[in-house]
């Protein structure tokens, strides 16, 4: 396989899963903004979006006003943010289309059709009642393109660089959320009223991780804590979008490409290393440690970790 | 107008009965409903769309992925117009094959006055680094798509011949696979020669020009610029019909006078390259050096004979369009035997009998770049404003040596499905032939249609659009 090629299956998942992440988050302050919390600032809802995404200075650079209009076309539609879930699904899109030798009509066809039907809807109709049924479209369109992935592409390279680019994305935005609401997670904000800023907070941050009901299986009592959120988003390894879940699949996948071509690269080396830093970790640990310092390391860690599979694997 | 002349019409003879190889076409069109073309119409389009079969339109801003109209009324030849056609297209590819070694060699063909020697040795598609070096089995153009055009019953003539990257025979499986899938019942009433081999057939050919053909596995890679190219669709489709990479430049590197791709493991050395990217942008170090679409020392390897280039650079001078107007004297040199398709009759502007002759017709006749390509930068005078024939005399004056001309010619029209229902367009057809071991022509090829009544101009940047081309079986 040409390396090129392995790049592009990389970056057509990754950028796939991002589009998908950045639709969950403005989901999530859209849902925020139609409920009404005591004590919290015009406009934190999409603060929190744009935060998460890590647009915000982008944002506030281009416009004055923090509405729902904005954001929407900020996050969804602009050419202009780096991004956008626009420019995340053309992005898919090249990298597929450069390897269209390598992937199945199957897939190629999910995609196209995703960009087609994407780039014809006119932003302007996006209006705050259609706003959601176009987002469960967008959030629908990433899980056909998942799905057509896993039930059609061969077992083989191909599919190994696939699942590298999705799962460190995945890791990436999960760490990335928690980092830039760490604040929220610290153990001294346990004790809160119900209905506050904090049990908000809380509450956007598994829905933008899709684990707000799956939480609530994990945790019998289902009370929300600090504590419990933390755990379950960094170590429980059931949780699909959970960093210890993420890197336990990166480290198996780097061991099944190791075996694929009988060799073992740097790569797999620092995937199990990760991957088994976070399975011996306590929770406890980690707040001891302080918690912010712990996810900028790891979100470094896993940047080193995508270079080194480039370098070993030759990413043109 | 060409309207208002008098055309060959390919399915209704001038009594308007049915020809014969439309005749069970024909029959079938009569009892449809109106609206059932426009419907199969836009199921086509779907299917195109969906897959992707789109094409690159250049300065476009917006949209620049396009679909070529499709339309769904085959374009039918029968057996013994193909038979004819072949050998004719055989004996051309032959004799310009010959043609090139001949120039890039000892050079007969100029030594006899044939051909004057500074059309050849000034020429830009000359390549002077082409000189003396023998490629595989002598074969310098190995895929052709000779562009034909019909005037009478039994009139083709050859407008270009293709020699450098021709593009569309992506085309010409798709338009068929559609066809099967809206239409299964014509096939079964026809008896319709199959076009889909044609990968097959491009992978021995490339097979049989590699540097050292008992290799027991041969290394083929397809050379794309990228997927901004308007072709790149074709270039994915062919590259993976042929179970062959498809590379960019950047994929591809020079080792030791070897070439090698970049791969997830080892670097792979190729044996056989199809370039679907021009001769100025194949190596920096030995033509253009800004080009960012090549590979440094390419050209080197190639001349070392460690790797073979398909079509062979410096083809483009056996398609030049001040070349062609030799062709007939190419092949009678040659193969010893008149041409079997004729070649329109050429004025070259650089000549000043033709070009006074030119410039006292304008009205009357078409008027081409000689590098000019896709239908921009030519004058079609019967269609022209007076303004736009004033505009291009001036230029035609000032560099007359950068044209050539010819006469209108009035084309052949096939039934079209337009707004109104079905009615004759103009239309052209570039078979597509491969020469490696053996010449093989896959029966078939791409039609083009002019879509708009009475236009001339075929070509896809131009509004065009395409059909499925059926040769019929005996």
């Amino acid at each position: 396989m040409l390396g090129r090629t392995a790049s592009s299956l990389f970056w057509m998942s990754r950028y796939h899963e991002r589009a998908q992440n950045v639709a969950r988050l403005l989901e999530v302050a859209y849902r925020g903004a139609m409920m009404s919390h005591r004590g919290q600032e015009h406009g934190t809802h999409w603060t929190f979006a744009l935060t998460c995404s890590g647009c915000d200075s982008d944002f506030s650079e281009k416009y004055d006003e923090l509405n729902i209009r904005n954001v929407t076309v900020f996050l969804m539609f602009s050419k202009e943010n780096p991004v956008s879930v626009r420019n995340s699904l053309e992005l898919a899109r090249n990298n597929a289309r450069a390897v269209r030798t390598g992937i199945t009509a199957e897939l190629w066809e999910a995609i196209n059709t995703t960009w087609i039907e994407f780039i014809e809807v006119n932003p302007q109709t996006i209006t705050q009642e259609r706003l959601p049924d176009f987002l469960a479209w967008v959030n629908q369109r990433a899980h056909l393109f998942r799905g057509a992935l896993l039930n059609t592409i061969l077992r083989d390279d191909g599919y190994f660089f696939s699942q590298m680019g999705n799962f460190v994305e995945r890791t990436d935005n999960t760490a990335r959320i928690l980092n830039t609401q760490y604040w929220a997670l610290l153990p001294d904000s346990d004790i809160v009223d119900d209905g506050s800023m904090e049990r908000y907070q809380w509450s956007a941050i598994l829905r933008a991780l899709s684990g707000r009901r799956s939480y609530r299986f994990a945790y019998p009592n289902a009370r929300l804590k600090a504590f419990n959120i933390a755990e379950f988003l960094i170590l429980r390894k059931e949780m699909p979008r959970s960093l210890a879940h993420c890197y336990n699949w990166i480290a198996d996948t780097a061991e099944e490409l190791a075996q694929f071509y009988s060799s073992r690269e740097p790569s797999l080396d620092l995937a199990k290393e990760i991957a088994s830093g976070l399975s011996e970790k306590q929770m406890r640990e980690i707040y001891h440690d302080g918690l912010h310092d712990f996810l900028t390391e790891f979100i470094g860690k896993n940047n080193q970790f995508a270079q080194q599979l480039s370098k070993d694997y030759n990413f043109a | 107008m060409a309207d208002d002349r008098t055309f060959f019409n390919e399915m209704l003879d001038d009594a308007g009965g049915a020809r014969s190889p439309y005749s069970r076409l024909a029959t079938w069109l009569e009892d449809k409903p109106a609206n059932f073309l426009t419907k199969k119409s836009r199921d086509a389009e779907m299917v195109f769309r969906r897959l992707g079969i789109t094409f690159a339109v250049y300065g476009a801003q917006e949209a620049t992925e396009r679909l070529i109209p499709f339309d769904p009324i085959p374009r039918i030849i029968s057996a013994s117009e193909w038979r004819r056609l072949s050998a004719g297209i055989d004996q051309r590819v032959r004799a310009l094959n010959a043609f090139m070694h001949d120039i890039y060699h000892r050079q007969e063909i100029l030594r006899a006055g044939r051909i004057p020697a500074d059309l050849i040795l000034q020429n830009e598609a000359f390549l002077p680094e082409m000189a003396g070096f023998t490629p595989a089995r002598k074969v310098y153009a190995h895929i052709i798509g000779t562009d034909l055009v019909r005037v009478s019953e039994n009139e083709f003539y050859v407008l270009e011949d293709n020699t450098r990257t021709p593009s569309g025979v992506s085309y010409m499986m798709e338009n068929r696979e559609t066809m099967m899938r809206l239409f299964p019942e014509l096939f079964q009433t026809h008896r319709v020669a199959p076009v889909e081999q044609y990968p097959e057939l491009l992978r021995r050919t490339l097979e049989s020009v590699a540097p050292d053909p008992s290799k027991s596995a041969q290394t083929i890679v397809l050379l794309t610029p990228g997927i901004y190219n308007s072709a790149y669709f074709e270039h994915a489709f062919l590259a993976d019909s042929m179970g062959v990479e498809l590379v960019e430049g950047r994929d591809l590197f020079v080792d030791a006078g070897k070439v090698f791709m970049r791969t997830t493991r080892e670097p792979e050395q190729v044996d056989v390259i199809y370039r679907r990217i021009d001769d100025a942008f194949l190596d920096p170090l030995t033509f253009n050096p800004d080009s960012m679409l090549g590979v440094p020392g390419l050209f080197d390897a190639y001349r070392a004979g460690n790797v073979t280039i398909c079509n062979a650079p410096g083809t483009g001078i056996a398609d030049d369009k001040a070349i062609y107007a030799y062709v007939p004297d190419i092949i009678e040199f040659y193969t010893g035997q008149k041409p079997i398709l004729k070649n329109v009759p050429t004025w070259n502007c650089s000549r000043a009998d033709d070009l006074a002759y030119v410039l006292d017709n304008l009205e009357k006749i078409v008027v081409k770049e000689v590098h000019g390509s896709g239908g921009y930068g030519m004058l079609i005078g019967p269609t022209a404003s007076k303004r736009e024939i004033a505009e291009f005399r001036k230029v035609l004056e000032a560099t007359p040596s950068n044209y050539i001309a010819q006469p209108t010619l009035a084309l052949s029209a096939c039934p079209t499905h337009v707004a109104s229902g079905v009615a004759p367009r103009h239309v052209d057809l570039r078979p597509f032939v491969l020469i490696g071991d053996q010449v093989r022509i896959t029966p078939g090829g791409l039609t083009r249609v002019a879509l708009k009544k009475g236009s001339l101009v075929v070509n896809s940047s131009q509004g065009g659009g395409t059909k499925d081309t059926w040769v019929l079986e005996d």
